[in-house]
């Protein structure tokens, strides 16, 4: 059983989940404090459109994927700043048009089956070298982007018109978060699954929100429970041969409850 | 000496409702001005638009001679109504405060930027709750603090939308003096949007009425009168007999 943990796929999981559970968690904190936790499913779902697109086209999904969930998360974005509706409504809209895609692309294809399961629920086998560069991009630009972004995103999750009034570009900053956070879904699709991505991305905010002071706190709470839930979902999924978003995402459930029950008795 | 607001038939509509209409007005610097009107009479729209939130349809609007797009938000300071914030966020006092200096949710402080925080907190008397989360603070403290974020970076034109709302009457004769001795010793321009007349007698140097249209900006002293009041107060389309005889003898 342990000679899996010399394999290639296992690295390049193990890579991966790392880099996504910084991520992906630090932002699921702008995800749990903007109340919009329905951004993450509606981007995964998406990013199906995006998959089912790429393999009716028999090219590399993830190419296909990030450029199709990103213009969906600028549609989202501008729906939001020009309509009165409201977000779970436009997020719902948009989320049904990207499914309706992504089945209509599929049946255009013979025998898609395996790698539609794939990218719905997960799998590390699936995992391959780009998405561990695709990650690592990602991860670089996450990290160049919090200096610059994290005061200004904070102050407009904070109060968007205070942000206004203090001439901050809250619009475009909406964008640049909005489309990282389509990136950072799409790259975790694989190890994760569609279904479970929003699960993934919110539940290490919620617990960092339980435990935490100060939106400062939140943020390096979430990462530091991103990762280490990650791996330890990812070892133990290994370990009993289960999906590993599921077994990640039910790990960061149990993890949250505690809390939850810990707080409530204390 | 340059005005501190100047409007030129200022319009704003809510899809196909005027909030305000034609709004014209020129107030000098230094003044302690309050707004007061019904519901829905355009008061807090007309704040935000100086605050540079929302954008008028039409006319001009200048704040110490310069347009609200190029002005700095150094010399504004905006204080909305507390039912607008969001106590869930995960935050202490200060960092409230050392928000209007840094203009942003900063991650780090100076230690002078928190000097001067705690200088205007200790001002307040709200120094003993600066460490406190959001979610602990009483409305008055609350409102004290949303104070002090505005107040520390020591605007020149002070904006404040109904800062009395959901305080008891000591907190607020205590806040309507500090926002007065503020003005005074400041020589801060300010505007202050208020359900309360007598406190808008008692603490302010100016009255604007307003109804979506100006009904009258000038000194207190002439303002409450009942052509006034009523012109203010009651609906064109209903033939409402209202009586202030009380309110103009504030």
């Amino acid at each position: 059983m342990f000679e899996i943990f010399i394999l290639p796929f296992f690295y390049r999981a193990l890579i991966i989940i790392i880099l996504l559970g910084f991520t992906a968690s630090y932002y699921g904190v702008f995800i749990v404090q903007r109340k919009m936790s329905f951004l993450g499913s509606g981007l995964a779902h998406s990013a199906f459109g995006g998959v089912a697109l790429g393999i009716l086209l028999s090219v590399q999904p993830l190419i296909i994927a990030i450029p199709f969930t990103l213009l969906f998360a600028i549609f989202i974005s501008y729906f939001q700043e020009k309509s009165n509706l409201s977000s779970d409504t436009i997020i719902g809209i948009f989320f049904s048009i990207a499914v309706s895609l992504g089945i209509i692309f599929l049946s255009l294809k013979e025998n898609y089956t395996t790698d539609a399961f794939t990218y719905l629920f997960g799998s590390l086998l699936s995992v391959q070298l780009i998405d561990v560069w695709t990650s690592i991009i990602l991860t670089i630009l996450t990290t160049f982007t919090f200096f610059k972004y994290w005061s200004r995103w904070t102050y407009a999750t904070f109060d968007y018109e205070l942000a206004i009034a203090d001439k901050l570009p809250v619009r475009k900053d909406n964008y640049i978060l909005n489309s990282l956070i389509a990136i950072t879904v799409v790259v975790s699709i694989k190890i994760i699954g569609i279904i479970l991505i929003s699960a993934y991305i919110v539940i290490p905010g919620a617990i960092a929100r339980l435990l935490s002071k100060t939106f400062r706190q939140m943020t390096i709470l979430a990462i530091i429970i991103g990762v280490v839930s990650g791996i330890i979902g990812l070892l133990i999924s290994i370990l009993v041969d289960l999906p590993s978003g599921a077994v990640i995402v039910l790990f960061q459930s149990i993890l949250m409850i505690s809390v939850f029950i810990f707080k409530r008795e204390k | 000496m340059i005005n501190a607001i100047e409007t030129k038939d200022l319009n704003f509509r809510y899809g196909n409702i005027n909030a305000l209409e034609n709004i014209n007005l020129i107030i000098p610097q230094e003044k302690f001005v309050s707004i007061l009107g019904p519901n829905g009479s355009g008061k807090s729209t007309f704040l935000r638009i100086l605050a540079g939130i929302i954008k008028p349809n039409s006319g001009k609007i200048k704040v110490f001679g310069q347009s609200i797009d190029e002005i700095s938000s150094d010399l504004i300071g905006y204080v909305p109504q507390i039912k607008t914030l969001d106590r869930n966020f995960p935050a202490i006092a200060i960092e409230l405060v050392l928000s209007g200096l840094n203009h942003r949710w900063a991650l780090n402080s100076t230690n002078e930027q928190k000097d001067k925080a705690n200088f205007v907190l200790e001002q307040l008397n709200a120094i003993s709750y600066s460490k406190k989360p959001l979610n602990q603070l009483s409305g008055g403290q609350l409102q004290r603090i949303y104070l002090a974020r505005c107040l520390v970076r020591e605007p020149q034109l002070l904006l404040l939308d109904e800062p009395a709302t959901g305080i008891d009457m000591i907190c607020e004769t205590n806040l309507n003096g500090i926002i007065q001795n503020f003005s005074k010793v400041k020589r801060t321009s300010i505007l202050m949007v208020t359900h309360d007349w007598t406190s808008a007698y008692e603490h302010t140097e100016d009255v604007i009425l307003l109804n979506r249209k100006l009904i009258y900006y000038g000194d207190k002293k002439n303002a409450f009168s009942n052509e006034n009041l009523m012109q203010t107060f009651s609906h064109p389309q209903h033939h409402h007999h209202i009586t202030f005889g009380n309110l103009s003898n504030v």
